[in-house]
C-alpha cells in the first residue's frame, strides 16, 4: 500500500493537477461570470467542443497555435452571444436553449471536423503547446517544475483568478455584473442597462469556455476527438455551485476536482489494476454530485439566476 | 418599430403551426451547411426523405428508431411538466437498458421474460431518476446539474461492466452476453425490424396524455410545474408530486433501454444510445410537452436520423448533420414559442 501512496504523490502528480484544472479553471470562471449576471450556461459543454474544434483546425491549417486560441476565443465569444440571444434578447428558457446550444455547437463541431478533416483511422495531430520554464521561479524545489515549468495557458488561468476576482468587485463594471444579477430592477433604475450587461457578462463566459477548449486541443491532447470534452462542461457547472459563484472558491473548486481526477488516474496506473479503470473514471462526478450535496443546501445563487428581465413587465 | 405585446390566449391550430414552422426554419437554416459541403441542398433532402419515408421498408426503420425518443421523449415532457429538469434521461435509458439485458439472460418461457425486461427497465430508469429528485428535495442540489452529471456516472458504470465482469466471453469486444432467443421482442412485419416495442411505444402515448390530462397525479403535476406556491396552498404535497413524477419520468426512460435491448440490439454495448436521451428533450420540446405531440415529433427526429445516414452515402455531407438539425430544431422551437406568448405588433408611425 505504501508503494502506492508513494507512486501517487509525486512532483509529476501536482503538476498532473495543475494540467487538469486549467480547463476547468477556465470553464468555471466563464460559467461564473454568466450566472453572476443572471444567466445559466447549460451550452458550456457544447460551446468548449465547438471552440476545441475551430480552434485545433485554425491551428492545424495556419500552422500558428495562438492563432488557433483566438479563433477559439472567438467561437467561445460567438456562440455566448447567440445563447445571450435567446435568453437574454428573447428572454427564453436558460435550461432549454443551454441544452438547444450545447446539441447544436456538438453537432456543428462533430459536421464541421469531418467535412474539414474527413474520416481518418488515426485523428489528425498537431505540435501543441510547449511547457515554458519560468526563470528563477522554476527553480524552487518540488512547486518549480509543478507549476512553473508549464504551458503557457495554465501560467494565464493562473493569473485569471485574481483578475476576475478583481474585475467582479473592484470595476463598475463587475459591479454592474453583480446587480443585474441580484436585483435586475434596481439596476435599471440606477441607470445600469441590464440586457447590455448580461450580453456582456455571457460573452466574456464564452471567451473564457473557449479558452478552456482551446487547451484541451492544443495543450493537453494535441488532437481533437469527439470526447475531447467528455462532461468537463457539466462539471464546471457543478464546480461554481460548489465554489458560491466567487472567483477563488470557484478556482479552489476547479483544483479539488482536478485532485481527485489526477488521483483516480494515478490509481488506474498502479497496483490496482484489477479494478476496472471506469470505476476511477466516474470517482470525480461522484465526488461532484456528493460534494453538491453537501454545498447546496447553504449555497446562496445570484437572485435573478434564470429570471429574464423585460423592462415594461413591472 | 415592432415590438412585442402580451397575448392572452392563442388560437388551437397554433399547436400544429408552430413545431412546423420552427422544422421548416430548421431545413432551411441547415441547408447551408449541405451547400457548404458541396451537395445539391434539394437532392440531399430527396435522399433523406425517400431513405426515411419513401417506401413501407424505410417507413418500420423509422419507427423502431422512433420508439426509443418516443419514450425519451414523454419522460421529458412528463418531466419538464412538473418543472422536475430531468436531462437524465440517457442516464436512465443506460441504466433499462442494463437491468433489461440481465433478466434477458435468464432462461424463462419469452413472453414472462419480455413482461420482466419491461418491468426491470422501467424500474432502473426510475431509481436513477429518483436520484436527482431526492437530491432536490433533500439537499437542494439543482436537478439539471446533478441529472447531466449522472449521465456519465451511468456510463462510466455501463463500459466498467461490459468490458470487465459482464464482457461477452464469446466476443472480442467490449458487449455483453446476448439475452436469451426466447427473449427477443417478435417482429411483427416479417422481413423488417418492426418490433413489439414500438406498437408499446406508440401505445404509451396516449396512456401518457391520458394520465396528465384527465387523472388526479396529472393535476398535480401539471400545477406543481405551473405555480408551486398555489399546489402547496391547494394542499398538494410538491415533494410527493416531483417523486411520483420522477419515478414515472425514469421508468419511460428505462423502457427506452428495455425497447432497445429487446427489439433491436439483443445485448448493451457502449454506443446503444446514440443520445436518445437528449433527443428526447428536443422530441417533448417540438411537442410542447403534450403526449401526443411525442409520438409526430419523435417520428420526424427519427427520419432526420434514418435519412442523415442514406444522404451521407449518397452525397457525402457528413451524417452528423442530423445532430445540427436537432440542436437547430430545439432553438427554433423556442423561439416559436415566442409567438404563443407574444404578438409581434407594429408600432409608431410608419410614414
Amino acid at each position: 500500500m505504501t508503494a502506492v501512496f508513494e507512486q501517487i504523490f509525486q512532483v509529476g502528480f501536482l503538476a498532473a493537477i495543475i494540467r487538469i484544472a486549467t480547463p476547468l479553471a477556465f470553464a468555471t470562471l466563464g460559467e461564473m461570470f454568466s450566472e453572476r449576471a443572471g444567466v445559466l450556461n447549460l451550452g458550456i459543454e457544447g460551446i468548449i467542443l465547438l471552440s476545441a474544434m475551430t480552434g485545433f483546425t485554425a491551428a492545424s491549417l495556419s500552422g500558428s497555435l495562438w492563432l488557433g486560441v483566438l479563433v477559439a476565443v472567438l467561437t467561445g465569444m460567438l456562440m455566448g452571444a447567440v445563447h445571450a440571444l435567446f435568453t437574454v434578447a428573447l428572454g427564453l428558457s436558460q435550461h432549454v436553449c443551454g441544452i438547444g446550444v450545447t446539441l447544436f455547437s456538438s453537432g456543428l463541431a462533430y459536421f464541421l471536423y469531418r467535412l474539414i478533416f474527413g474520416q481518418q483511422s488515426v485523428p489528425p495531430s498537431i505540435k501543441g503547446f510547449k511547457p515554458v520554464a519560468i526563470p528563477l521561479l522554476s527553480d524552487i524545489p518540488i512547486l518549480g517544475p509543478a507549476v512553473f515549468s508549464q504551458f503557457t495557458l495554465v501560467y494565464l488561468a493562473i493569473i485569471a483568478v485574481p483578475l476576475a476576482a478583481f474585475v467582479l468587485y473592484r470595476t463598475p463594471w463587475g459591479l454592474s455584473v453583480r446587480m443585474v444579477g441580484e436585483n435586475p430592477r434596481a439596476a435599471d433604475s440606477a441607470g445600469v442597462s441590464v440586457i447590455a450587461t448580461r450580453f456582456q457578462a455571457v460573452i466574456l463566459g464564452g471567451a473564457l469556455m473557449g479558452l478552456a477548449g482551446a487547451f484541451l486541443t492544443m495543450a493537453q491532447f494535441n488532437a481533437f476527438t469527439f470526447g475531447v470534452v467528455s462532461g468537463r462542461g457539466w462539471v464546471a457547472i457543478a464546480l461554481v455551485v460548489f465554489g458560491r459563484w466567487d472567483p477563488w472558491r470557484s478556482a479552489g473548486a476547479a483544483l479539488l476536482f482536478a485532485f481527485v481526477d489526477a488521483l483516480q488516474l494515478r490509481m488506474q496506473a498502479s497496483g490496482l489494476g484489477h479494478i476496472p479503470y471506469e470505476a476511477f473514471l466516474m470517482l470525480p462526478f461522484i465526488f461532484t454530485i456528493v460534494a453538491m450535496a453537501f454545498m447546496s443546501r447553504n449555497a446562496v445563487a445570484p437572485s435573478a439566476l434564470l429570471k429574464p428581465f423585460r423592462r415594461e413587465e413591472r | 418599430m415592432f415590438r412585442l405585446e402580451a397575448r392572452s390566449s392563442t388560437p388551437a391550430w397554433f399547436n400544429l403551426a408552430l413545431p412546423l414552422i420552427a422544422i421548416v426554419a430548421t431545413l432551411i437554416l441547415c441547408s447551408g451547411l449541405i451547400a457548404v459541403a458541396g451537395a445539391n441542398i434539394v437532392e440531399a433532402y430527396g435522399v433523406m426523405l425517400s431513405a426515411s419515408l419513401g417506401d413501407s421498408y424505410a417507413i418500420t426503420e423509422t419507427l423502431v428508431r422512433a420508439a426509443p425518443m418516443i419514450f425519451t421523449g414523454l419522460a421529458v415532457a412528463i418531466a419538464f411538466r412538473a418543472k422536475f429538469w430531468n436531462i437524465g434521461a440517457e442516464g436512465q435509458l443506460l441504466a433499462g437498458a442494463v437491468a433489461s439485458c440481465f433478466v434477458g439472460a435468464i432462461p424463462m418461457p419469452g413472453y414472462l421474460a419480455m413482461l420482466l425486461m419491461a418491468v426491470a427497465g422501467a424500474a432502473a430508469g426510475a431509481l436513477v431518476a429518483l436520484v436527482p429528485a431526492t437530491l432536490r428535495i433533500k439537499f437542494k442540489v439543482d436537478d439539471v446539474v446533478s441529472s447531466l452529471l449522472l449521465n456519465s456516472v451511468i456510463y462510466y458504470a455501463l463500459m466498467a461492466l461490459i468490458e470487465g465482469p459482464w464482457k461477452d466471453s464469446f466476443s472480442g469486444y467490449p458487449i455483453s452476453p446476448p439475452i436469451e432467443d426466447s427473449a427477443n421482442f417478435p417482429v411483427l412485419i416479417e422481413g423488417t425490424r418492426l418490433h413489439l416495442g414500438v406498437i408499446v411505444a406508440l401505445i404509451a402515448a396516449p396512456l401518457c396524455w391520458f394520465l396528465i390530462a384527465r387523472t388526479t397525479l396529472g393535476f398535480r403535476i401539471r400545477v406543481t410545474g405551473e405555480n408551486p406556491e398555489a399546489a402547496r396552498y391547494g394542499g398538494i404535497n410538491v415533494q410527493r408530486v416531483l417523486i411520483s413524477t420522477a419515478l414515472l419520468s425514469g421508468a419511460l426512460a428505462g423502457l427506452a433501454g428495455a425497447g432497445e435491448v429487446g427489439g433491436v440490439h439483443f445485448q448493451v454495448m457502449s454506443d446503444i444510445s446514440p443520445g436518445y436521451g437528449y433527443s428526447g428533450i428536443v422530441v417533448a420540446m417540438l411537442a410542447r410537452l403534450n403526449p401526443l405531440g411525442v409520438v409526430p415529433a419523435a417520428v420526424f427526429l427519427a427520419a432526420v436520423m434514418t435519412g442523415a445516414e442514406a444522404m451521407s452515402r449518397a452525397t457525402g455531407v457528413p451524417a452528423f448533420l442530423s445532430d445540427v438539425i436537432q440542436g437547430t430544431a430545439l432553438l427554433a422551437m423556442l423561439v416559436a414559442l415566442l409567438f404563443t406568448a407574444y404578438r409581434v405588433r407594429r408600432v409608431g408611425a410608419s410614414a
